[in-house]
């Protein structure tokens, strides 16, 4: 592990960018299995996320809108479970959707 | 780190139309793709890093294609011109070097059906260049103010790291520029949608919000109907997932200025403040992809006087630009390791537990030094991207500038 990223353990993983936000986002690349703190709890990962990525901060129901900078950034296509990964699976625009190289999301 | 110990002072080669330059570039500039490879070796035997390759590829007339010529052409970092045609293109060539010479600045006109061909406009090109460039050496650089400074923004390549560091880093650094009454750009309204609202509570009047709300509708039903938002597989596998999700890390390079008009391509703002270009066509979609890449955003923005560019980015880019310096700000701090040579600020460590004020004084006097005369990464590199492509746009309506 290179050095920057050990500072980066010292501080939380998971980063809440406005009170609103039903997400979080991690700050570094985290492990399944890990223990993290959620809201002031233990909380352990279940699978791993990568860095820049976002975790569902409760569970959050299918159609529900994701809030992250305290603004609506799409509705869920799938209910998600706290600590889960949210992304292209289970996430989609409100506005157009999102293109990957196997082709648009889809809906 | 970049921070320089002792910020180079400002300085700029004063023009005619009153602006001053911070580069004083020789721009070599085919009129069309038929005159590019001879222009391109005009600019390589040239042998000097001042000389820069611009140009137009297309054939058929676009009334946009001859005014961003005309603004890049007397864009203050430009202090000569060297226009070459093949001939037969429809670009006016004679307005434009019209344009150049009222200017005030040093032009020359290369035909190649007339010259004989490769070798012997590529011989007359480099005795142009050298010419002007001996007349423009000659030129002194004289003190510049922040209040005469033009600096536009841009990302590329976000990520899931770019809304948290580097682009409200950017926002800072914009809003001390702005108290100092410089003009400040930020773009991409199809990378703004689903920020209309919050954007248009910003303006400086109802009747500006509502401009701006018209125009992130018009770049979102533009969009839709390319059948792609702007959005790029390489934005997923950073994390971000929507549309809107990316336009809200865009929309805080913007910081928290009031904003003061709404501009196209090639309008300078008029004072000091912050201005949003919009940069999407008008009329039905003609001509495809607003932007295809990310140097046809900063073409435009040069366009519109920015004298350097504030380039942000998650996943990591390495480009630069013809005319005006680019400055690279990188968002997530595992790409500045792996790419550190093309990054002038690490705004990663924000993740490490830096303060955004910290790195935005940072990005702050890293733009005073480069207007100074020190050199950028990609400037360094030898990084001179550039691209033209056609479009059409209406002049913009009495609301969007209500302060002129």
């Amino acid at each position: 592990m290179t050095e920057s990223k050990a500072n980066g353990t010292r501080l939380p993983p998971l980063l809440l960018l406005h009170p609103d936000d039903n997400i979080v986002v991690a700050r570094r690349d985290i492990a399944a299995g890990e223990r993290v703190e959620l809201d002031g709890e233990a909380f352990m990962i279940p699978a791993a996320v990568e860095l820049g990525h976002k975790v569902a901060r409760r569970a959050i129901a299918a159609d529900a809108r994701v809030l992250k900078y305290g603004a609506p950034i799409g509705s869920m296509r799938a209910p998600v479970a706290r600590g889960e990964h949210v992304h292209m699976h289970n996430l989609r625009s409100d506005y157009i959707p999102s293109t990957t190289r196997e082709g648009s999301d889809g809906h | 780190m970049s921070t320089p110990a002792n910020r180079t002072a400002m300085r700029g080669y004063p023009r005619k139309d009153g602006r001053k330059g911070i580069r004083n570039v020789v721009a070599v500039a085919y009129l069309v793709e038929c005159a590019h490879h001879v222009s391109r070796l005009i600019v390589q035997k040239s042998g000097f890093d001042d000389v820069h390759l611009i140009g137009f590829p297309g054939c058929y007339p676009n009334k946009y294609a001859l005014e961003m010529m005309k603004r890049l052409c007397t864009h203050p970092n430009v202090g000569a011109v060297l226009l070459v045609s093949l001939g037969c293109e429809s670009f006016n060539r004679e307005e434009l070097r019209r344009t150049v010479a009222a200017s005030g600045r040093p032009v020359d006109l290369l035909v190649i059906q007339q010259a004989g061909g490769t070798t012997k406009t590529l011989q007359a090109g480099v005795a142009a260049v050298n010419r002007m460039r001996a007349q423009i050496v000659q030129q002194q650089p004289v003190p510049m103010a922040l209040d005469e400074l033009v600096v536009g923004t841009v990302c590329g390549g976000s990520d899931g790291t770019s809304g948290i560091t580097a682009n409200p880093a950017v926002g800072r650094c914009f809003d001390w520029l702005i108290e100092n009454d410089a003009k400040c750009i930020f773009e991409e309204t199809g990378e703004l949608i689903g920020c209309e609202r919050i954007m248009a509570s910003r303006a400086i009047t109802p009747e500006l919000g509502r401009e701006i709300e018209a125009c992130v509708d018009k770049a979102a039903n533009y969009y839709r109907i390319m059948g792609y938002g702007s959005f790029a597989p390489g934005n997923a596998e950073g994390g971000l997932t929507t549309l809107e999700e990316k336009s809200m890390g865009a929309y805080s390079k913007s910081g928290s200025s009031p904003i003061s008009g709404l501009i196209k391509p090639g309008d300078v703002p008029p004072r000091g403040g912050l201005y949003l270009l919009d940069v999407v066509p008008d009329g039905e979609p003609r001509f495809g992809f607003p932007n295809i890449s990310d140097n046809a955003e900063i073409v435009e923005l040069i366009a519109c006087g920015s004298h350097l560019i504030l380039f942000t980015t998650g996943r990591g880019s390495v480009v630069g630009s013809a005319i005006s310096p680019v400055i690279k700000v990188c968002a997530n701090p595992d790409t500045y390791e792996r790419m550190s040579e093309d990054m002038d600020v690490n705004a990663g460590r924000i993740l490490h537990g830096a303060e955004l004020d910290e790195v935005g004084r940072e990005i702050y006097d890293l733009v005073q030094s480069v207007a100074g005369g020190a050199a950028s990464k990609s400037e360094a590199l030898g990084h001179q991207e550039f691209i033209l492509t056609y479009k059409q746009f209406e002049p913009i309506g009495p609301a969007c500038l209500p302060a002129a």
